[in-house]
């Protein structure tokens, strides 16, 4: 995973209005870069098959090493970002790329809320390392897998494990025209009810964080008549509370609350409060919005 | 107008039949992953014969309904708001041009299915919801064109309601088991032998119902319907005080109820998009790549979404507590002022669909007593503890 | 009252072509307007003159609004800042502080605008005739309050002493510094304008807006406020005016909300039983006290 970054040059500031191209060839330019993750987003990009063409006209795919071994220098008027943070190195890296980025993209579940490997961040790292690895003293990481907001400024959150393709498509038309995305970020009931897929959990009782979740995916699991996974991450106002309350009134254990909430957005701090001891954590700010009107 | 007149159980085919003839999209109540939803119907053997509905706060279960029964169950998921005002409705596409811009405004025919629509099996409660949506989408100063045309063609076979759920209220609120003018045809289904009881209310349902196989209806007949009404009536599975609801709810503004429905409200907006009347919309502008192409569609909004109150320094509502409230407020109190009838149908859609099982109807009884102990308390009045969410203060929002 | 027409047509979809074509006028669909001039108020503000593409001006009321089209990126509710007495384009002076409004005030002079409306209620200028006019404004919102004093200038010996009372956030975001100049040497109107920050060369005022209210020169009892900025802004000025002796329903604020429709159907600007649209943005204080005390209503 060692990636040379081009030289850094000034950082150019993110675009607002419509994007002309910073090279010669007179198309903005696009990179893609990889942190700790699975390359499942970038290949969204790939799978956008029938508007490849059209993309390719509007910008120029600059670095992309997961697509091409064409290297373009930077600076880079997009940005994608896909992973997260989990070494000192990639700490360092990262502000590289925030410098040679104008809109920078944060892409998946990864790269918004530390991803699956955001686990560790309950755990000991230590004691996991010793019990995966043969010789773990070789290995150089850091105690917590943390989402590149931590790090750096990020201009537009795509979430997801993977990222939906359509909101990819929109998030690039947004950029190059200089408008606002359309990203909706209230709860994924709002799709299944749009799409006309009936509740899973009101008439089945499956166990679904629709609810608690950010929009997005078009509802995706519930249509196949699955619980939601919740891996978009929380919604704008989620009640994390009040869903694990009724999971655990329709029957189910309360580790197992637990791990429906801990999985591809564990990072995520309101997911981590749904099952928290009430008492046990100071407010914060996401605290304050699941449990506003909420507790004394 | 002639008087009701009584189809035969088969008849029912002939009726659909009739309507696809003329034309129509027919759509009708159907079994679909273990709910009663409406569906394109050609096939009358489609409908949920034996099927009713169990239905209570955050659950809905499919169980054995009344064996020759094709319209033994309650509510279906979603209402005919879902057809005639549809969740997505493309406005106009626009074309960038060497001199600006040129709009072109949608068309019935930019819908894949642009068939008017008949519906078969609408309710009491949905029959009156599509008279206050009327009133709001074409009864104003500004008409929204598209409902327009949709209501305008619709076709409306309403049902008599016989075997009300846990969550129904409709006789509440005055909007059924029996449903009020506004449809084109109603039908009472009745038993022993099965038969419809159909009575037509429009001129275009009287025409409709000249061209089937019908007989007068007898008094029995009559009584039967009767006897059917009165039995579901007393079967409602809830019921919510409505004459004092203006009032009770403008002066509740600060009551600590809201902040304790907060605790449990997930704000997942699952209410307002299976409430019949909710009208709310967004106005999306969707461009597309190459950004020559650009549309407007109108999407299903909610009062419950932080970006719906959003104005330029944040939202205007951050709190779920002051949502519900909106929610709540308008929908009971603020709408009779804007429309002249409440936005409430009693078809106890939003409780059922609600995750967190949140009942509008106990939510309105708490309200009230919390309210009256207020008063008993300001009045001096011994035993005027309030009951539930706690002491009555102002800013209890907070 | 359903399928009315299926008789007439004898089928239903013509019932239903028939009704679409019935509802032509449809009020979502924006008419172009021409970019005509643009001029540069203060760093972040541009006024832009526009021209209707099919000739037909656009007559509009003191206080109203249109909904304001960028081809491609949106569109957003700005109020009209012309002048409502007489021909000439249709003004806008735009804040950018969005995407929608950064697409706008980048304009250059022939870009294509989508327009619709003019919608909601004006400021009733003509209602104060006999007696004073106190005119309050904080920041952008002396643009919405731009028509009124030109209405109160063109016919200024129907009114009694007329004032302005504008807070901005500088001296450089100061907007219509020679209308403000001409109404005071020409229109007999009192024009004082106090800022939030001064830098050391600023010898005028500092401070709120609202400070300025108890000193004002005129007569409360026959007066006529109309107010716009902040809401926080104009829950203190109106306090201030009605404390003063201004009757609340003579105190005219002009609300802000979300207002995607433009039209009361979208619902999104809905204060209580109002729909900011069509019954504001314009509304007396009598009405807007009460609901303006409740938190996030």
């Amino acid at each position: 995973m060692s990636v040379d970054v081009a030289p850094l040059s000034t950082r150019p500031a993110p675009a607002r209005g419509p994007l002309e191209g910073a090279t010669p060839d007179a198309r903005p330019t696009l990179a893609v870069w990889k942190f700790a993750s699975c390359d499942g987003c970038q290949l969204t990009l790939l799978n956008c098959e029938a508007e490849l063409l059209a993309l390719a006209d509007r910008v120029q795919v600059a670095y992309f090493p997961e697509a091409t071994r064409a290297v373009v220098a930077g600076p880079y008027d997009v940005s994608l970002v896909e992973g997260s943070i989990t070494t000192a190195e990639d700490a360092e890296r990262i502000q590289q790329v925030r410098a040679q980025s104008g809109t920078l993209v944060t892409i998946g579940a990864c790269a918004t809320a530390g991803g699956i490997q955001a686990l560790r961040n309950l755990a000991d790292v230590g004691e996991l390392a010793a019990a995966v690895y043969p010789r773990p003293d070789q290995l150089a990481y850091l105690a917590r897998s943390t989402p590149i907001a931590s790090h750096v400024t990020v201009d537009v959150q795509l979430y997801g494990c993977p990222i939906d393709r359509g909101q990819l498509l929109e998030v690039l038309a947004a950029v190059l025209a200089g408008r606002a995305p359309r990203l909706p970020s209230g709860s994924v009931c709002a799709e299944c009810k749009r799409r006309g897929t009936v509740c899973v959990a009101v008439a089945d009782g499956l166990a679904c964080l629709g609810p608690v979740t950010r929009a997005g995916c078009g509802a995706l699991c519930p249509a196949h008549h699955r619980g939601c996974y919740g891996c978009f991450g929380p919604q704008d106002t989620p009640n994390g509370r009040s869903l694990a309350t009724v999971l655990g009134e329709g029957g189910m254990a309360a580790v197992d609350v637990e791990r429906a909430f801990r999985t591809f957005a564990t990072g995520a701090e309101a997911f981590r409060a749904a099952t928290a001891p009430p008492i046990a954590t100071g407010a914060s700010p996401t605290d304050a919005a699941a449990g506003h009107g909420g507790r004394p | 107008m002639a008087g009701p007149a009584i189809l035969p159980s088969r008849g029912l085919q002939a009726l659909v039949d009739a309507l696809l003839a003329r034309g129509y999209r027919v759509l009708g109540p159907q079994v679909r992953d273990g709910a009663v939803v409406l569906a394109d119907l050609t096939d009358i053997d489609a409908l949920p014969l034996g099927v009713g509905d169990e239905q209570a706060p955050g659950h809905y279960r499919l169980r054995e309904g009344g064996a020759e029964r094709a319209f033994g169950f309650a509510a279906t998921a979603q209402s005919p708001k879902s057809v005639l005002f549809p969740p997505d409705e493309l406005l106009w596409r626009g074309r960038r041009t060497d001199d600006g811009f040129s709009v072109e405004p949608a068309s019935p025919a930019d819908d894949p299915d642009h068939r008017p629509v008949a519906i078969l099996g609408a309710r009491g409660c949905d029959v009156a919801a599509i008279a206050v949506q009327d009133r709001v989408l074409l009864g104003r100063e500004h008409v929204d064109a598209h409902y327009a045309a949709r209501r305008a063609g619709a076709f409306l076979v309403a049902v008599t309601c016989s075997d009300p759920a846990g969550t129904c209220f409709c006789a509440s609120v005055g909007t059924g088991p029996r449903p009020r003018a506004g449809s084109d045809l109603v039908l009472t289904e009745l038993a022993d032998p099965h038969r419809y009881l159909v009575e037509a209310g429009t001129p275009a349902g009287q025409a409709l119902l000249g061209a089937l196989d019908t007989t007068p209806a007898t008094p029995d007949d009559l009584a039967a319907a009767d006897e059917l009404v009165a039995d579901a009536t007393a079967r409602m599975g809830r019921t919510m005080r409505t004459d004092d609801l203006p009032e009770l709810l403008n002066a509740s503004a600060e009551s600590p109820r809201w902040a304790a429905i907060a605790e449990r409200c997930l704000a997942c907006t699952n209410c307002t998009a299976v409430c019949p009347t909710c009208f709310c919309t967004g106005v999306q502008d969707v461009g597309d790549l190459t950004g020559a192409l650009d549309e407007r569609h109108r999407v299903w909004d909610s009062c419950f979404s932080q970006p719906y109150s959003y104005i330029h320094g944040g939202a205007v509502r951050t709190w779920t507590a002051s949502r519900y409230r909106q929610w709540l407020t308008h929908k009971l109190a603020t709408w009779t002022e804007q429309f002249g009838t409440s936005g409430c149908v009693g078809c106890g859609r939003c409780i059922t669909w609600c995750p967190a099982g949140i009942d509008l109807t106990a939510e309105v009884a708490t309200i009230r007593e919390l309210a009256e102990a207020h008063d008993a308390v300001a009045a001096g009045a011994p035993g005027g503890a309030p009951t539930d969410g706690g002491a009555p203060t102002p800013g209890g929002l907070r | 009252m359903t399928a009315p027409l299926l008789d007439r047509t004898g089928t239903a979809a013509a019932a239903r072509d028939h009704a679409h074509r019935d509802a032509a006028s449809d009020p979502m669909l924006p008419r172009p307007f021409r970019v005509i001039s643009r001029h540069l108020d203060t760093r972040d503000t541009v006024t832009l003159g526009l021209e209707p593409l099919d000739g037909v001006p656009l007559a509009f009321a003191a206080g109203q609004f249109t909904m304001l089209l960028a081809f491609g990126v949106g569109e957003v509710p700005i109020s009209i800042s012309g002048d409502p007495t007489g021909p000439g384009p249709l003004l806008h002076t735009i804040r950018d502080v969005g995407s929608v409004t950064h697409a706008l005030v980048g304009a250059v002079p022939g870009t294509v605008m989508g327009v619709r409306g003019p919608y909601g209620t004006g400021w009733e200028v003509r209602s104060g005739r006999g007696g004073d006019v106190v005119v309050v404004a904080g920041g952008i919102g002396l643009a919405p309050l731009r028509p009124a004093l030109l209405e109160l200038a063109h016919e200024r010996a129907a009114y009694g002493r007329v004032v302005l009372l504008y807070g901005a956030r500088s001296p450089e975001d100061v907007l219509f510094a020679e209308d403000l100049a001409r109404w005071a040497a020409r229109h007999r109107i009192t024009v004082e304008v106090t800022v939030d920050y001064g830098p050391p060369d600023w010898t005028g005022r500092v401070g709120l807006v609202t400070d300025l209210v108890p000193r004002a020169g005129f007569d409360p009892g026959h007066a006529l406020a109309l107010v716009c900025g902040p809401e926080v802004m104009m829950r203190a000025v109106a306090t201030a005016l009605v404390a003063r002796g201004v009757a609340p329903e003579r105190v005219r604020l002009s609300m802000e909300r979300n207002m995607q429709c433009g039209v009361g159907l979208c619902g999104h600007c809905q204060l209580r039983e109002l729909f900011l649209c069509l019954d504001g943005p314009v509304l007396g204080y009598d009405r807007l006290g009460p609901l303006m005390d409740i938190r996030e209503l």
